[in-house]
């Protein structure tokens, strides 16, 4: 009788230790994804949005890489959407490994142009902020795809 | 050096706090994984013969060395490393030298005549590996500097992989899969060694020439198909895994091969059309092996009713699936079934073995702990800086996942035998030892990755300049 409960403790005991060991294992595994690198981003400090500089208003006429193997390429905007990425048929195309095919795109909506991510996988950034929605970019302000650093001039 | 790290070394490590390096945390698992060993034995030993030998005091000294000094030598040699990568390893060993010892008393007690203990065999074994994993650790103070010898690996895992199909049946022949060297009582599997050679070699090669395999391309149904001669590589592997499946028998390695061998493209171009590639390739490979092959044929109608087949081809399958069904939810306990009434539970079916003394809530946590290998493999290919580690790590991590579910499934009837060894868990030293060395290499590459950018870098630069961070989502 009582080896027969001993057994069972057995059973069951050493079943909870296993598992013991993978909850272990998972806070470790938890601390690593929400504890150091997490931190890490966070501690990036977000400029807020770039309060007014000089040349705020007016509206953009080209886009410029400031940054990048591509740096010094300009190209004029129009009305048409810019389209960045590593796909050939982009407007501005990338030779970037950190870039996404398609990775980003710039629109104008009643002359003032937003950025917009298109699913990349290392994102965009604009002026330290990774861009989640669509957001409005004032002339000057830097825009990141991995290498590359891109800005409106008006 | 022509295309290096691709990577801007400054994206790497923005902070400034050094990243904590977590080698009392890797203690600590170590220990625990120390403790469900010992506890393991400790629940064998009175189970099945009621009482504690001396034996088992000996058997604790000697894991506990084990480990202290494989850690001690990754807190010296390689203080970034991941800390899950080795307590993980010390379970998985661990939990498979008890199954071992089971199975031993198991047939003790059957009275068998050859009654070889195979424990303590699979511990020199064990030891063999920590021998070889520290040596790695010493000499490869750099994972890049394997990408220098890519050429050579590859050369050395071909020779590696063509050895037992070239020596004679009497030499290489174990069961019917001829991939053994036996010399002098000393058989190993070169095969394990050369899944490691190869696998390194992959990660130079698609390095230097992913660009022209992932741009390159004509699109085809919505669907980016490379050039006719880009396929070149991936029908050399094809048709590498399938001169191992003629010559040697061998369905597991040949597997084995040629998933890593595709996983690694995808991961390297980031088509999904190699996967479809390679998916139709195995398939028209797979069909042209069963039509031609008996014993393939056999494999697969074992495979589709074990029951049909009991008497002969069936009867292994058979058997574990009973165990399996015995185990039910929560096990017979350690030491309350009857493992053995499994044909080469030891080896090739000591899942099987845990699923019935453990149940399904124990062999599900046996596969969560691969996981947790698994998975931080991956995270550290993730966070490498450089593409040849990054590849690395995934095709070695890969390949543990691969074999972990190509074994599984065969086990429990998921999918046809292949003669796979469970990595780290089954009894067999050259699995065991060739396991070891992936995992030092792993180790290395996360010790590199995890290892803050050299303070030479530019120390930090102007705001509006600063790379962007790469974050894996």
């Amino acid at each position: 009788m009582t080896a027969e409960i001993v057994l069972q403790i057995f059973r069951f005991g050493f079943l909870l230790l296993l598992w013991l060991f993978i909850f272990a294992a998972f806070r470790v595994v938890r601390a690593d994804l929400f504890g150091g690198r997490a931190g890490r981003v966070a501690s990036v400090p977000p400029r807020a949005a770039a309060p007014g500089r000089k040349k705020t208003r007016g509206a953009a006429k080209t886009l410029v890489v400031t940054a990048g193997p591509l740096t010094g390429t300009k190209i004029t905007l129009g009305d048409q959407p810019i389209l960045i990425g590593r796909a050939d048929d982009s407007t501005l195309v990338l030779t970037d490994d950190f870039a996404s095919s398609r990775h980003a795109r710039l629109t104008n909506r009643g002359g003032q142009w937003y950025v917009e991510d298109l699913g990349s996988t290392n994102g965009t950034y604009l002026d330290q902020q990774r861009v989640q929605g669509p957001l409005l970019v004032a002339p000057g302000q830097p825009i990141r795809i991995g290498q590359t650093a891109l800005e409106l001039r008006s | 050096m022509t295309s290096g790290p691709t990577t801007d070394p400054r994206a790497a490590a923005p902070g400034t706090a050094t990243p904590p390096r977590r080698r009392n945390t890797e203690l600590a698992l170590l220990g625990f994984a120390v403790l469900i060993t010992l506890v393991a034995q400790a629940i064998v030993d009175l189970t099945v013969t009621g009482s504690l030998t001396t034996e088992l005091a000996t058997f604790g000294l000697w894991i506990t060395a084990l480990w202290t000094v494989a850690h001690l030598v990754v807190r010296r040699w390689a203080p970034y490393a991941d800390p899950l990568l080795l307590p993980a390893v010390a379970l998985l060993v661990g939990l498979g030298l008890s199954f071992i010892h089971r199975l031993d008393l198991a047939a003790q007690q059957a009275g068998s005549t050859a009654s070889r203990e195979d424990a303590p065999v699979q511990l020199v074994w064990a030891t063999l590996g920590l021998v070889l994993f520290v040596g790695v650790l010493l000499v490869l103070r750099d994972h890049r500097l394997l990408s220098r010898f890519a050429y050579t690996l590859a050369l050395v895992g071909l020779v590696l992989l063509a050895i037992p199909a070239v020596l004679p049946s009497s030499l290489s022949e174990v069961n019917g899969a001829k991939i053994w060297i036996r010399v002098a009582g000393f058989s190993i599997q070169p095969g394990e060694f050369a899944k490691i050679c190869l696998t390194v070699f992959f990660a130079a090669y698609l390095v230097d020439k992913r660009d022209v395999l992932a741009l390159a391309s004509r699109r085809v149904m919505g669907l980016e198909l490379p050039r006719g001669r880009d396929l070149g590589p991936v029908l050399v592997a094809w048709m590498l895994s399938i001169l191992v499946l003629v010559f040697e028998r061998d369905l597991g390695s040949s597997l084995l091969l040629f998933g890593i061998f595709v996983v690694m493209l995808y991961v390297a171009t980031e088509r999904a059309s190699w996967l479809l590639i390679g998916l139709g390739l195995f398939a028209g490979g797979a069909l042209v092996a069963y039509q031609l092959f008996g014993h393939v044929q056999q494999r697969v109608d074992s495979w589709l009713d074990p029951f049909a087949y009991y008497d002969g081809s069936g009867f292994q399958v058979a058997q574990a699936l009973f165990g399996l069904g015995t185990g039910g939810l929560f096990g017979a306990g350690l030491g309350g079934g009857r493992p053995d009434q499994v044909p080469v539970a030891k080896s090739d079916f000591i899942a099987a073995a845990v699923g019935e003394e453990l149940g399904l809530f124990g062999l599900v946590a046996v596969i969560i702990v691969y996981l947790v290998l698994v998975e931080r493999g991956l995270r550290t290919s993730l966070i490498c800086r450089d593409a040849f580690g990054k590849l690395l790590a995934a095709g070695l991590s890969f390949a543990i996942a691969w074999q972990v579910f190509v074994v599984l499934g065969g086990v429990t009837g998921l999918l046809p035998l292949t003669g796979l060894t469970t990595p780290f868990l089954a009894y067999g030293g050259s699995s065991l030892v060739a396991n070891f060395v992936l995992v030092a290499v792993l180790v290395r590459i996360s010790d590199a990755a995890r290892r803050p950018a050299a303070p030479s870098g530019p120390p930090k630069p102007a705001l509006g300049d600063a790379p962007t961070e790469v974050v894996q989502t």
